[in-house]
């Protein structure tokens, strides 16, 4: 327990890498989920993919540093989850596997069963993070069964009830956050789509998430010792509960850019609960006799280890946020169709349509900007206060 | 059963991982070489080879990318009692690799691969360098943490756990800079074969075409940069000897197969028969070479397994410390072999470009092809090497192996395992086949009548 400011400090910069992660791969996930329902054909299912294509790879390192970090600081809080949720984690993993590469590989061949295969790959790739990221955070915030081994539910002990309420709330708060995201960066009758999307999981997502904060409050957890009086967490959580509803008036009035910030604040404030429900355990128990589950003072690394940490972040972290932050200015425009190209008048999504592998191209896209013919150029930012102009 | 499992899935986890590491690094560097050279020049030829090779560059990277993130996860995964035991040390290396060198270059290969048409020519130039950048940044940061399992310093002992007491003492790890600049220069050579081995096939193949010429200009400068880069990385590697000599005996001794303490040891080239210390059916034998390596002495004193064995086991009480030793002895060979052959490959090609007869030697453009394999050999054998000659320590002198096992269900352990195996075998092959397929591709980008119709900016 000793240098318990440093242990404090880095158990709250682990949270914020994992608010900061589930932020941003949070409308990754919701694109990938929405993406495909909303997709008439095949450029469109291009123009969601496109959407996050140059930001996603750097989204996703988000995970691996609050991973790093988490070794670091809370080697036994590492060695403990990881090999504690061993199959959730490796379903995760796996999911991240296939949705990493059907990026790259579904452009790499024009065949419609190819890119319909990585169509389902991407979408499964994104749908199982998204439930599974909630659930296990439900989890932490609820308590797992802890022996002085570490965790021994196993893998029903991380799948009940309220885990998988959890989960339904993860996925539709993100995919409320994804057809945001893809209406600031579409056009068109994609983005009436997009927007009609948001309206529908806004309204899911709302009741979800403010479902999973009454359940969590009557289904009560054996206390851990010096924990936050609970009423902190359960105003954290209230106030991810208003986010979201706040984003959903604001998508009724067509402020999606400001909706988008209400859903990312609801997503990073409703970590934000989460850990202070843990505080001060990295693994609550859910069993009373456990002395309150895993504490930060006996997970953490010692004082030297912290120290380096701190100073590397502190330098680094600036430059990241930085040119992080210039991608997305960089790619700020909206994908828009060209003018006559209205797509096609069917219906039906590409997910299980026979209608993959349109008019897109193979290999030559690469070379495409500038020559296409017809372009609009939209260059409206993806920046609050941007609609309704 | 969970630590042999265990044990298997990080070995073939990593193994695989490590197949695409050194195509990413070597070609994230070759490419943004060329697209400087492109840059420089006002060359449509370089510029065309910078994409064409880029292409190869990105399915590499993609399948680098996601197996990457299966080895962040996978010391706490199944190795959870070394987590606990290293984190304060080995935690920190790789959250900082996560921070410095996985966002650089993430982010800047999608500022690459989307910016071309949004960026200047000089910022689009600059965001592959900082690609490059990011790749050895994290080579740097992930080798610091492997050198600290190899020659652990900077630490106490406390509770049970390993305590970091100088950071600098980690980071200036003799091992760790000699590890590192054998692996870059080693990703490096991987990518010289590679452009080399697609650049005398296509030179050929496209003889009649303009594209026959501009494959030339890339056979002859892949084929300076192999021979270049494999002699340097061998010049680490053998400055890597000694220092494992007095860092770890025992690993030195089982390149060897040398069982006992020897002056002026010899380096057998292949040996016939067991490696159990006995004499064997038929060996080939080079004087005094084990001893130049060693100790860069003609007559310096190598250790032998035996007398090694005596001294650890007195050290750190009864036991077995030898590892595997056919295993440390023909992976050591087969490193080296197959290094030798790549700069006899590269210098034959530098030897037939000074020539102008690139183009005339059918043997030369089937050799390189097959050249592609090489240092695929020398990295995945280089690696098993120093990490199976590390055994029965998975900290060298600290932690064993053994020791370091998570307490998971075994079964856990081989259905995970077995789903690797089968994604990742199908990751391979699929990756294989588009790096093919981009191989055989024509050099100018196909102006397809299709991209008339697409959206702008699109590129996935």
């Amino acid at each position: 327990m000793n240098f318990a400011p440093l242990n404090t400090t880095w158990f709250a910069l682990i949270g914020l890498l994992w608010a900061g992660y589930l932020f941003l791969e949070g409308f990754d996930f919701g694109v990938g989920v929405v993406g495909p329902l909303i997709s008439r054909d095949d450029t469109d299912r291009r123009i969601c993919l496109n959407a996050v294509g140059p930001v996603w790879d750097g989204n996703e390192v988000w995970l691996i540093v609050a991973g790093g970090a988490t070794f670091a600081a809370f080697p036994g809080w590492y060695a403990a989850l990881f090999s504690g949720f061993y199959l959730v984690l490796f379903l995760v993993l796996l999911a991240l596997i296939v949705r990493g590469v059907s990026f790259e590989f579904r452009n790499k061949l024009t065949r419609p069963g190819w890119r319909r295969t990585w169509d389902v790959a991407n979408f499964a790739g994104n749908l199982v993070p998204a439930i599974v990221w909630g659930a296990a955070f439900t989890d932490f915030a609820h308590g797992v069964p802890l022996s002085a081994k570490g965790y021994s539910g196993g893998l029903l002990g991380a799948v009940h009830p309220i885990a998988i309420f959890g989960g339904l709330a993860s996925l539709a708060l993100f995919m409320f956050h994804g057809s945001l995201f893809l209406s600031l960066k579409t056009d068109g009758d994609l983005m009436a789509r997009a927007r009609a999307a948001a309206r529908v999981t806004g309204a899911g997502a709302t009741a979800l998430v403010g479902g999973l904060v009454a359940w969590l409050v009557v289904a009560g957890r054996p206390p851990v010792p010096g924990e936050l009086p609970g009423w902190v967490p359960l105003a954290i959580g209230l106030a991810s509960v208003v986010a979201v509803a706040v984003a959903v008036v604001l998508t009724s009035v067509g402020r999606d850019g400001w909706a988008f910030v209400a859903t990312g604040t609801s997503i990073v404030v409703g970590v934000g609960a989460i850990f202070a429900r843990m505080f001060p355990a990295v693994l609550p128990a859910s069993n009373p006799g456990a002395n309150g589950g895993l504490l930060i003072g006996t997970a953490a690394s010692l004082h030297n280890t912290l120290s380096v940490m701190t100073i590397v972040a502190a330098i680094f972290t600036p430059f990241v946020l930085a040119y992080q932050g210039w991608t997305y200015w960089v790619f700020r425009q909206r994908l828009v169709r060209p003018a006559g190209d209205d797509g096609p008048m069917g219906i039906g999504s590409v997910l299980g349509g026979p209608r993959a592998g349109g008019p897109g191209g193979g290999l030559g896209a690469r070379s495409a900007g500038g020559s296409g013919g017809g372009l609009r150029a939209a260059s409206r930012a993806v920046a609050p206060g941007a609609e309704g102009g | 059963m969970t630590l042999t499992l265990a044990r298997w899935q990080f070995a073939i986890v990593t193994v695989f991982h490590f197949f695409f590491v050194p195509v990413s690094i070597g070609l994230a560097f070759l490419v943004a070489t060329v697209q400087t050279l492109a840059y420089r020049r006002h060359d449509m030829t370089w510029d065309r080879l910078s994409r064409f090779f880029g292409r190869v560059f990105l399915i590499s990277m993609a399948v680098g990318v996601v197996t990457g993130i299966v080895l962040e996860f996978q010391f706490g995964l199944n190795w959870s009692a070394y987590s606990v035991f290293v984190g304060n040390i080995f935690g920190a290396p790789l959250a900082i690799e996560g921070l410095l060198a996985f966002f650089l270059e993430s982010t800047f290969i999608g500022l690459w691969v989307f910016g071309r048409d949004r960026l200047s020519p000089r910022l689009h130039l600059a965001t592959i360098w900082l690609t490059s950048a990011g790749t050895i940044v994290s080579a740097l940061w992930i080798l610091a943490a492997n050198a600290w399992m190899q020659h652990p310093v900077g630490y106490r002992i406390v509770h049970g756990q390993a305590v970091l007491t100088n950071f600098w003492a980690v980071l200036g790890n003799s091992t760790l800079w000699g590890s590192f600049v054998h692996t870059v220069l080693g990703a490096f050579s991987t990518a010289g074969a590679i452009v080399l081995g697609i650049s005398a096939w296509r030179a050929w193949r496209d003889r009649d075409s303009g594209d026959g010429a501009a494959f030339v200009t890339s056979a002859r400068f892949a084929a300076a940069f192999t021979v270049v880069t494999v002699v340097l990385t061998a010049v680490a590697g053998d400055a890597q000897a000694r220092l494992m000599d007095t860092q770890q005996p025992m690993k030195m001794a089982s390149a060897e197969a040398l069982y006992d303490t020897a002056s002026g040891a010899s380096f057998s080239l292949l040996t016939i028969g067991t490696l159990n210390g006995s004499k064997p059916v038929l060996q080939i034998r080079v004087p005094h070479v084990l001893s130049l390596i060693a100790d860069l002495s003609w007559n310096g004193r190598v250790q032998g397994i035996r007398q090694v064995q005596a001294a650890e086991a007195a050290k750190y009480g009864p036991g077995s410390y030898v590892p595997v030793i056919w295993l440390t002895y023909w992976s050591f060979r087969l490193m080296v072999g197959a290094g030798i052959l790549l700069i006899a490959l590269g210098a034959w090609g530098v030897w037939l470009g000074r020539r102008g007869k690139l183009l005339e030697s059918r043997w030369f453009r089937r050799a390189a092809l097959v050249g592609i394999a090489l240092p695929f050999v020398a990295n995945t054998t280089g690696w098993i090497f120093t990490e199976v000659g590390r055994q029965p320590w998975v900290v060298y002198g600290v932690l064993t192996t053994a020791k370091g096992v998570s307490s998971v269900p075994a079964a856990d352990v081989a259905a995970t395992l077995a789903a690797f195996v089968l994604v990742y075998s199908t990751l391979g092959a699929i990756a294989l086949v588009l790096v093919v397929r981009a191989a055989r591709q024509p050099l100018e980008e196909p102006e397809a009548a299709a991209e008339a119709a697409a959206v702008p900016g699109l590129v996935y």
